[in-house]
């Protein structure tokens, strides 16, 4: 469709005027400007919402949102064709069979031992080995290998040596969705575990003998304590009221030497509500700080990553701490559960802090333990009431504690957010189904590929400088402040404002400092072959020649280290901002780096990303475009509104 | 840019040629200023029945005035202790923090403070207009105005040389009454009538500035913090007194070592310097959306929260820049 309008969400007057495409996979916008010819690319995965509003003299608009937040304001001059973009779009965004999405038609032109080797690199054998196990408290169980006792669980789970099959099998049939409990970390300094599962089917009184010799196995495999937590993630109330549903918590009186506790998270649908009243904060025009400190605590976002990250603390702490195993589960056991069992991880083992580590975290406590990667992030059309933001969640409690100990974690902020953009736009196979068994079932792994592979490669983008492995941050458990810290959350722009442009600290440190090391370390290079040189200099004849090979690489030297300085102070076309991940053409180039050439090409050079953050210094646009009246440049005289916002260019 | 007090309109309208002529010469012919007056419209005409006012626009055809009210004073005072006391609730749930937060209000003057200081730097920059700031008296909002207006506009004024010259004019020059202002700070129940934060006010602000361009200014936190302590309470006569007059008086510059002394010896410029500084020519221009204005976190919650892993992080970005 031609002539439509692209707007910009802060500035009704900054519109572009373009083409529209729609192809299998992508909405695409392309700029009439004949220099730059801007595109802006969205994957179908990614819409979460369209919505076709009121036509106005100027046309139809339509408003595109999106699961990784980006929102994209349309204005389509005919009814008719913004009729007919919105019914496809619809029917786009809501793909009926996974053959339908990305990854399927894929092609990053990687040859299959490639694509093998990819789906290769995270291995769970390898983790729970490196954890420890198998050892003489814990054995690999292959009770589930035909998927036979549960359907959600992977085919091999590691469990107490003292639960044999039998007690396997009967507390499974005790445990909704027969998920039974099975270890989670492994902390072989002093035996302590984490182990997770779903609610017991306990109602108001029924017992299982062999779920309670399940627990009794949990608390054997850890002789240096002679109980076991039990913490129930649900507030107190919900678990109550499962009791009617024959389902419940476990009850102290029945099973021997368990601590049972409540840590009231809440449910999927709350959450959902919560984000959604959020994104409406994002989403208003000129707000007063008032206007965003409310919505945000009415939203109760900020709360309910507390309280996530509060639950992962007690975990952590009752099994660094206390050396007391811990048995987490929730209602089914693949939402809270997994969140706070992968926080209380992170915060246990300095491996999961760096990146590989943090891959395996997922690859263990979401993917193979079958959180509903489908219905929660809604790859089909499904049940609306079924998606909510739980792993969004877990990725924001990693970014509030890489806020607080800025060293600890070996990779920076914009790997947490492609991880994010990744788990909703099915471009790898990494996050279809709902389980292990459905991924193979669609063969997953012989006909997608692997985020972890295409992240892995392009690791340079993802590094934190300030990551020192012997760093004093990085030995042992985290431990975040417990309170008072409400303070200590904060909104996490980077991820829910992530487009837009104006409201981000210009000037990316991270990048700063990973080209300085990068910088450092050609210099140290280039120091030892010049050494070298002298040292053969100092043993053979001085000739001519060799004394003037010496100064040129000695003006080499210098070259390196003002070329930088040359591109800072140039002022660059800031319509190059490239942080805006979908404006990128993935068939572009072989790899999907093309999404990431904002940190391959510019890594080299990465100060043009400051200059191009100068010039937007000197740019007119944020402050202009602020005008709700849309009026002239300044505003009139006398404007006399005694508002507290003082937009300063209000009318 | 220029500075002034308001002029002594009083109800009568009264007029003053001398007045009107300065102000005519500072413009050229055909040409149009700016007066941003950092009341409310109303409050300025209020303040015509006490004596003050503004100037008419028939008295000073070739001015535009803009109103843009900033809190000052007892409410700005009482802004800065509700703050200070939500830091310090430990009872407080994540529930109401966010509450008590926007109830104190000091993030809305902050964002107050920045764009009124944007919209005197746009109007030089973009309209290369002149630029009259004033509001009553002239010794609060104005110069919080007109120097974040420099930093803004000025890379001069980000290195720590031209920050302490902007400070030594802005503020202590241009007669800020630290000496009233600055009294007994946020835990005092004592609510004395000329106490307000104004100069706590521009120091966050440069600290959101200093957060949005981290590059851009050549000293970090640590100066702010220095600056924030020794304004309340210091070994230096620098901050001493309200004015020119009263140092003078005071002999304040014989008796009394000067601050900037102390801070300039090579040692203590270590400590404040970024060593993310790079010289920006260019002028920078803050965001001043809500998300983009944050708590200043090193000050309010300076002795609640441990710094010890920022302190970390800080060591290791000089490490890295120093081993470069």
């Amino acid at each position: 469709v031609e002539n439509v309008r692209l707007l910009d969400r802060l500035s009704s007057r900054k519109a572009v005027l373009g083409t529209l495409y729609l192809t299998a996979t992508h909405v695409i916008f392309v700029e009439n400007g004949s220099e730059t010819r801007k595109e802006t690319w969205v994957l179908h995965s990614q819409i979460s919402s369209i919505e076709k509003q009121a036509t106005t003299a100027t046309g139809c608009p339509l408003l595109i949102r999106c699961k990784n937040f980006q929102v994209i304001q349309l204005v389509i001059p005919q009814e008719r064709d913004c009729h007919d973009v919105y019914i496809s779009l619809i029917r786009l965004a809501r793909p009926v069979k996974y053959e339908e999405l990305y990854c399927f038609s894929f092609n990053p032109k990687l040859d299959k031992e490639e694509r093998e080797q990819g789906w290769k690199l995270v291995d769970l054998n390898e983790e729970y080995n490196r954890m420890g196990v198998p050892n003489n408290y814990w054995q690999i169980c292959d009770v589930n290998r035909d998927y036979g006792v549960c359907d959600s669980y992977p085919t091999e789970v590691y469990v107490p040596k003292s639960a044999t099959a039998h007690i396997i099998v009967g507390s499974s049939k005790f445990r909704s969705r027969r998920r039974f409990p099975a270890l989670s970390y492994y902390c072989k300094d002093n035996n302590a575990s984490i182990c997770r599962s779903s609610q017991p089917l306990s109602g108001f009184s029924a017992r299982c003998l062999e779920d309670e010799q399940m627990l009794q196995a949990i608390r054997k495999a850890n002789p240096g304590s002679d109980f076991i937590y039990v913490v129930d993630t649900r507030p107190k109330l919900n678990a109550m009221a499962n009791r009617a549903a024959g389902k419940g918590y476990e009850n102290e009186d029945n099973y021997s030497n368990i601590k049972f506790q409540f840590i009231g998270i809440e449910n999927i649908h709350v959450m959902r509500n919560s984000l959604q009243k959020m994104l409406e904060v994002c989403e208003l025009k000129s707000p007063s700080m008032s206007d965003f400190l409310w919505g945000l605590e009415n939203s109760g976002w900020l709360k309910h990553i507390k309280a996530i990250m509060d639950a992962g603390i007690f975990i952590a702490k009752a099994v660094a701490e206390e050396g007391v195993s811990v048995l987490v589960h929730c209602s089914d056991g693949w939402d809270r559960t997994a969140q706070v069992c992968s926080v209380a991880s992170l915060l246990l083992d300095p491996y999961y802090r760096t990146m590989k580590g943090f891959m395996v975290l997922i690859e263990k406590d979401w993917v193979s333990f079958g959180h509903k990667f489908n219905h929660r992030y809604g790859n089909l059309d499904g049940d609306p009431k079924e998606i909510s933001p739980v792993i969004d969640q877990f990725i924001e409690c990693v970014w509030q504690l890489m806020e607080q100990f800025p060293c600890a974690f070996e990779f920076n902020e914009r790997f947490l957010i492609h991880i994010q953009h990744h788990i909703y736009s099915c471009q790898f196979g990494n996050f279809l189904c709902n389980s292990q068994k459905e991924r193979r079932e669609l063969k997953i792994q012989e006909r997608t590929y692997s985020l972890w592979a295409h992240l892995w490669k392009n690791r340079a983008d993802y590094l934190n400088p300030l990551y020192r492995s012997d760093h004093s941050q990085n030995q042992g458990t985290l431990h975040p402040q417990i309170a008072p810290c409400n303070f200590l959350y904060k909104f996490w722009s980077g991820m829910y404002n992530r487009f837009e442009k104006g409201l981000h600290p210009r000037q990316s440190v991270t990048d700063y400092l990973m080209a300085v090391k990068e910088e450092t370390q050609q210099l140290e290079e280039e120091l030892e072959v010049l050494g070298e040189r002298l040292a053969n200099l100092q043993k053979s004849q001085l000739g001519d020649n060799k004394v003037q090979s010496k100064q040129q690489d000695r003006s080499k030297q210098l070259r390196l280290s003002t070329s930088n300085n040359s591109l800072a102070n140039t002022p660059q076309e800031y319509s190059n901002d490239l942080k805006s991940f979908p404006s990128r053409s993935p068939s572009q180039g072989d790899e999907e780096d093309s999404a990431l050439i904002l940190t391959q090409d510019n890594l080299k050079s990465s100060d043009p990303d400051l200059s191009a953050n100068s010039d937007q210094e000197s740019g007119v646009e944020d402050l202009s475009c602020r005008s709700p009246s849309g009026g002239g440049c300044l505003p009139s005289e006398d404007s006399g509104k005694d508002s507290d916002e003082a937009v300063f260019l209000a009318g | 840019m220029l500075r002034s007090s308001q002029p002594l309109t009083g109800p009568n309208r009264r007029r003053c040629r001398e007045d009107e002529t300065l102000l005519g010469t500072i413009l050229d012919e055909g040409e149009r200023g700016f007066i941003i007056d950092t009341r409310s419209a109303q409050a300025a005409k209020q303040a015509r029945m006490t004596g003050g006012g503004t100037e008419p626009k028939s008295s000073y055809p070739q001015w535009r005035r803009l109103h843009r009210p900033l809190e000052r004073g007892r409410p700005l005072q009482e802004s800065f202790a509700k703050l200070v006391e939500a830091c310090g609730d430990p009872s407080l749930s994540m529930d109401r923090w966010l509450g008590r937060l926007e109830s104190s209000r000091w993030l809305s003057h902050v964002k107050a403070a920045l764009s009124t200081a944007c919209l005197a730097a746009q109007c030089m920059d973009r309209e290369e207009a002149k630029v009259l700031v004033h509001g009553a008296e002239g010794t609060d909002t104005t110069l919080l105005v007109t120097a974040l207006a420099q930093l803004i506009l000025d890379p001069s004024c980000r290195t720590l040389a031209g920050f302490q010259g902007l400070l030594e004019r802005e503020w202590i020059q241009a007669g800020h009454p630290f000496h009233l202002r600055c009294a007994h700070s946020a835990y005092s129940h004592a609510r004395l009538k000329q106490e307000a934060p104004l100069f706590l006010l521009f120091l966050d602000c440069v600290w959101q500035l200093s957060r949005q361009f981290p590059f851009s200014l050549e000293f970090g936190e640590q100066l702010l913090l220095s600056l924030f302590d020794n304004a309340y309470a210091s070994a230096y006569g620098t901050f001493l007194c309200n004015n020119e007059k009263e140092r003078s008086l005071c002999k304040v510059k014989e008796s009394t070592h000067s601050l900037w002394a102390w801070l300039n010896r090579p040692e203590e410029q270590q400590k404040l310097l970024n060593p993310l500084y790079s010289h920006n020519a260019l002028v920078i221009w803050p965001s001043v959306e809500p998300q983009s204005i944050q708590l200043w976190q090193g000050l309010f919650l300076r002795w609640i929260r441990p710094s010890q892993h920022l302190d970390e992080a800080w060591a290791e970005i000089q490490r890295l820049v120093e081993e470069k």
